[in-house]
């Protein structure tokens, strides 16, 4: 009955005391944990990366406490505008764009080079979770309720795999499909598209680079290019697999600090984080995420707004999706594709991304009354 | 109002029902990455330890010392010096072609070494040092070192390479070292697991025969490697093991002289401890430098020792492969009577040639011998009187004896080079040339002719055994004094039952006669054929009696002399090089009291007795004139022999 109540604005000293300080604690020990990491890539030197990580962790993370306080309403009038800014500044990439090694990610906007994929992935579970939250679930499958999610879904998916980031727009829409789910999307319309999909698979697989072709093959059979494409794969596993139980110790990583690791400040982060501190370290890891993700679930399973129900419900699988296929993927268990690991990866955008996630998470519980 | 919250509220229901059915893939999930982090961390960690160990450490092999050949009296035949070395480092060079035209006016460097060096260059990392020159003279050396700092790059290193001794004395028993190539790596499985860059293997000769005990142990430099394969750090230093030394049975003075001595000739000698088969001297003139092979020969330097007619590359004193002529008489004397075919006062008439079924054959006196016995037979080498009883004895009979004498197998087994000869029978022709044996091929065979093939060490073990009393040796080459003790022991053994006149069996000594008497009237033909007049080896005699000595001469045909050529009576001298025959001869000192036997090899020399004898007399003196010095290095084993 409580919960019918309604009891007014909150004083800030209620909204302070209603932070989920668990929350806040294990994304911190994930950052100093990801700081540390980074601090052993550079072989025990305070060098550039580990500088740079550091000082984005604590912005971004007082960022995500001040945004915190920003109401759930703000998110839910702006949502919409949000997904717009973001994706015009994913236009402007296609434009604008700065390129490195092959693809064309990053705008300059003069303070930081931003990858608005990543925000992206963020903006779409809040554009669907406005989308969405007022549909009864019965008109959800109608025809009227259809183009717009599939088409605001598509086009940033289409934009960024051909920038190209074949990680990121995958996880964009793993991202929307999963909000798409939680609304109560038929079943079989899932199954019938996936039977589409599956149909459509050769067709995509043409359309695929050559390199990303071959990371597939690799990914089936990483001996068949062990100095080339299969040179990651490999690598990545000796490393975590050397690790043992307990690790080779802090910055006594020899597949890191010798450079057989390939992109071990971003994407292989976790290898050498498993080489370093073994499984032990590696399940440690794997709590503070589950735990992460089970206080998101936890903040949409009390709040009264369908709005913050979809959108925490939405990140948490999404936030799953980025830890799962990061993991599989260094793990040998899906092919190599550009996917960090949230938090512990080198990387602004993505750190951005996931702390203003984290922000509006953590507005709705503050406002988790709000209908 | 109350409908629209109740929606929200199904709304909220069906949201929390998706939620849970998620949460359940998710579980399945992450159980599905903590198995797969369990499967390679616990399960295969063994594996992926392995394989991270063998991606960071990287062992370099340090090139051991090679094991030191000496002579008899310890003197260093086969040694390690410094070599002075140039290596470049080439990621430290600014400019190739500027320093490669810099160390053309240092040091010899030309055109065709720096098309070589630059082909190796494109296999290597650029922080490996590669060697520019491996053999550097003292003034190119120290040169180079005044203008270290125009040569940028460029590291002088002393290291250690095989030196021997240069005369050349003794090439061809020592041989020599060289770089490893592709064969020697494909046929030894050692030099597969110690192969290191640097290193050297014996390419023949003793080098080659006892390589794998003188190669020694390479010492390992472990260190940790990065992923370009550059050294961060070293983790373990473990020190090689040198090679074994060896000292060899050869008296480096005696092999010097016999070099000097056979200076001009293409020939060999090989002298022989008659007791304990100390093979004293090897010796094969023409020969070479082999210190020219360490360091790779030059292309103008192996041209010229392969197109040198008389093969200096060869070691003909085991290599060699001449019809011993008169030589072989000794053997075909011993083995008539041994199977009593003859008695030693059969007396046979010679008339300087003899009809046989149909041929004629000819004693190499023309005139004859007049009748002949035995001994004299043996002492003027009488063709015709050994056409006779070869003809009594049998082809077959003679090759048993000769074959029990150690002709036809080889001498010192393991060495490749060495050739094992003929000795020809019945059997041996009819597999080897697939023809029946001729009668008349006996004849020729009881003179050491036609199929007859043997090697200069095969002739002086034949006649050692001979001098010793009819005993057979195993001739040997490496010093083993432990070894030795055993056939000294037998010796005396054998002499303090002979002095009892005891009929003694020695287990350790087999006897290679019936009759020791036989042994001995053979012995005293062989003196009288150097020490009486009319004997072969006449001219070349000793007559004080230290230095006395017994022998016999030989001429090896290589050719048929044809009819016209006997009526011409052409002479040796008269002859081209290539059709003279060649001379040999066998002989052991000092008669009194045996001790060594010696056999030469004149090639195209002449007859045996003016081109072979004159020759072993003066290196048996010499081999005399150091017995007693070389029985001081014997540390009192052979006092009663």
């Amino acid at each position: 009955m409580k919960s019918n109540y309604y009891s007014g604005p909150k004083s800030l000293k209620d909204k302070i005391v209603d932070l989920d300080f668990v929350l806040i604690f294990l994304v911190f020990l994930l950052g100093i944990i990801s700081i540390c990491a980074m601090y052993s890539t550079e072989q025990g030197n305070f060098g550039y990366y580990t500088k740079s990580h550091f000082y984005r962790f604590f912005s971004f993370f007082t960022m995500f406490l001040l945004f915190s306080f920003f109401g759930i309403n703000f998110w839910q009038k702006t949502a919409y505008l949000f997904y717009l800014i973001i994706l015009l500044l994913l236009l402007a990439v296609d434009f604008y764009g700065v390129s490195s090694s092959g693809s064309k990610r990053w705008i300059n906007l003069f303070f930081i080079n931003l990858q608005p994929s990543e925000l992206m992935k963020i903006a779409i579970i809040v554009f669907l979770s406005k989308y969405y939250y007022k549909i009864p679930s019965d008109q959800i499958t109608s025809f009227k309720h259809l183009f717009t999610p599939i088409i605001c879904l598509m086009v940033p998916v289409i934009l960024v795999a051909s920038q190209p980031d074949l990680g990121t727009s995958v996880l964009i829409l793993i991202s929307g499909i999963g909000v798409v789910w939680l609304t109560g999307f038929r079943i079989k319309y899932f199954l019938y598209s996936s039977f589409i999909f599956i149909c459509m698979l050769p067709v995509g697989v043409a359309l695929l680079k050559p390199y990303q072709k071959s990371r597939i093959l690799t990914f089936l059979n990483p001996e068949r290019d062990p100095l080339g494409a299969g040179y990651q794969i490999i690598q990545s596993k000796i490393a975590i697999g050397s690790g043992g139980f307990f690790g080779k110790g802090f910055l006594q990583g020899s597949q890191s600090y010798l450079d057989y690791l390939p992109e071990k400040h971003t994407d292989f982060i976790f290898t050498l984080f498993a080489e370093e501190f073994g499984l032990a370290g590696s399940l440690l890891l794997l709590v503070i995420y589950v735990l992460i993700i089970y206080r998101i679930v936890l903040i949409g399973n009390i709040s009264r707004n369908n709005f913050a129900k979809l959108y925490c419900y939405g990140f948490a699988t999404a936030f799953f999706v980025y830890v799962a296929v990061n993991m599989s993927m260094v793990l040998g268990l899906l092919p190599i594709v550009g996917a960090p690991l949230p938090i512990m990866s080198y990387g602004g955008s993505s750190m951005l991304s996931i702390m203003i996630g984290l922000s509006i998470a953590m507005s709705c519980k503050i406002y988790n009354d709000a209908e | 109002m109350n409908i629209f919250s109740e929606t929200f509220q199904n709304k909220s229901r069906i949201i929390s029902r998706r939620m849970f059915v998620l949460s359940t893939l998710k579980a399945a999930v992450f159980i599905s990455i903590i198995s797969r982090l369990f499967y390679l961390q616990i399960s295969e960690n063994i594996k992926y330890r392995s394989l991270s160990d063998k991606n960071r450490l990287r062992e370099w092999k340090i090139v051991p010392q090679r094991g030191i050949l000496e002579d008899y009296f310890g003197k260093k035949i086969a040694k390690n010096t410094q070599v002075f070395q140039l290596h470049m480092i080439p990621e430290d060079v600014p400019n190739l072609e500027v320093l490669f035209f810099k160390l053309s006016k240092i040091i010899n460097f030309n055109k065709e070494k720096k098309r070589y060096l630059l082909k190796k260059l494109k296999k290597r990392k650029p922080w490996e040092p590669i060697i520019i020159s491996d053999n550097l003279s003292w003034e190119e050396f120290s040169r180079s070192n005044l203008l270290l700092h125009e040569i940028q790059g460029i590291k002088p290193v002393v290291s250690v390479g095989r030196k021997y001794i240069s005369d050349g004395s003794s090439s061809h028993i020592i041989g020599y070292v060289s770089d490893l190539s592709v064969k020697d790596l494909e046929n030894s499985e050692l030099l597969r697991q110690i192969n290191t860059p640097g290193l050297k293997t014996g390419k023949i000769g003793l080098e080659k025969l006892l390589n794998n005990k003188m190669i020694g142990k390479p010492g390992i430099q472990r260190f940790e490697v990065n992923a370009y394969g550059k050294r961060i750090k070293e983790l373990k230093f473990t020190y090689g093991e040198a090679g074994q030394n060896f000292r060899t049975t050869l008296d480096h003075e005696v092999q010097t002289f016999t070099q000097k001595i056979l200076k001009g000739t293409s020939s060999s000698v090989c002298v022989m401890d008659i007791y304990t088969g100390d093979i004293v001297t090897l010796v094969s003139n023409p020969t070479y430098d082999a210190n020219k092979f360490v360091h790779g020969i030059s292309s103008s330097d192996w041209e010229e020792l392969i197109k040198n007619k008389r093969k200096p590359l060869l070691n003909k004193a085991m290599s060699g492969l001449y019809p011993p002529g008169s030589t072989i008489k000794p053997i075909v004397a011993l083995s008539a009577l041994e199977n009593d075919v003859i008695s030693p006062k059969l007396v046979i008439e010679c008339r300087g040639s003899v009809e046989r079924y149909g041929t004629t054959y000819h004693c190499w006196k023309e005139k004859g011998h007049g009748f002949m016995n035995l001994r004299n037979a043996i002492k003027q080498s009488c063709d015709v009187y050994f056409y006779e009883i070869a003809r009594r004895l049998g082809v077959d009979r003679l090759a048993v004896t000769a074959r029990k004498f150690g002709l036809g197998e080889k001498v010192l087994d393991s060495f490749n080079e060495e050739k094992s000869g003929v000795v020809p029978d019945t059997k041996w022709k009819l597999e080897n040339i697939g023809r029946g044996w001729l009668i008349g091929e006996t004849m020729i065979t009881g003179i050491g002719q036609g199929y007859f093939q043997t090697t200069p060490i095969q002739l002086c073990l034949m006649i050692s055994q001979f001098a010793n009393g009819g005993y057979k040796i195993k001739p040997r080459i490496i010093d083993d004094r432990y070894a030795l003790q055993n056939t000294i022991n037998a010796w005396r053994q054998e002499f303090i039952s002979k002095n009892k006149n005891e009929n003694f069996n020695n287990p350790n000594l087999k006897k290679l006669y019936k009759n020791q008497e036989n042994i001995k009237f053979i012995l005293d033909a062989l003196y009288g054929a150097t020490n009486e007049p009319q004997g072969t080896s006449y001219r070349s005699r000793f007559t004080s009696p230290e230095y006395m000595y017994a022998g016999k001469t030989g001429t090896s045909q290589i050719r048929t002399i044809t009819k016209e050529e006997r009526k011409l009576k052409i002479k040796n001298k008269d002859l081209p090089y290539e059709k003279r025959d060649h001379a040999l001869f066998t002989a052991f000192a000092p008669y009194l009291k045996p001790r060594y036997a010696i056999s030469i090899v004149v090639e195209h020399g002449g007859a045996g007795s003016s081109g072979a004898a004159p020759i072993a007399k003066q290196i048996i003196k010499k081999v005399l004139d150091r017995d007693k010095l070389r029985k001081k290095y014997q540390l009192d084993l052979y006092e009663n022999i």
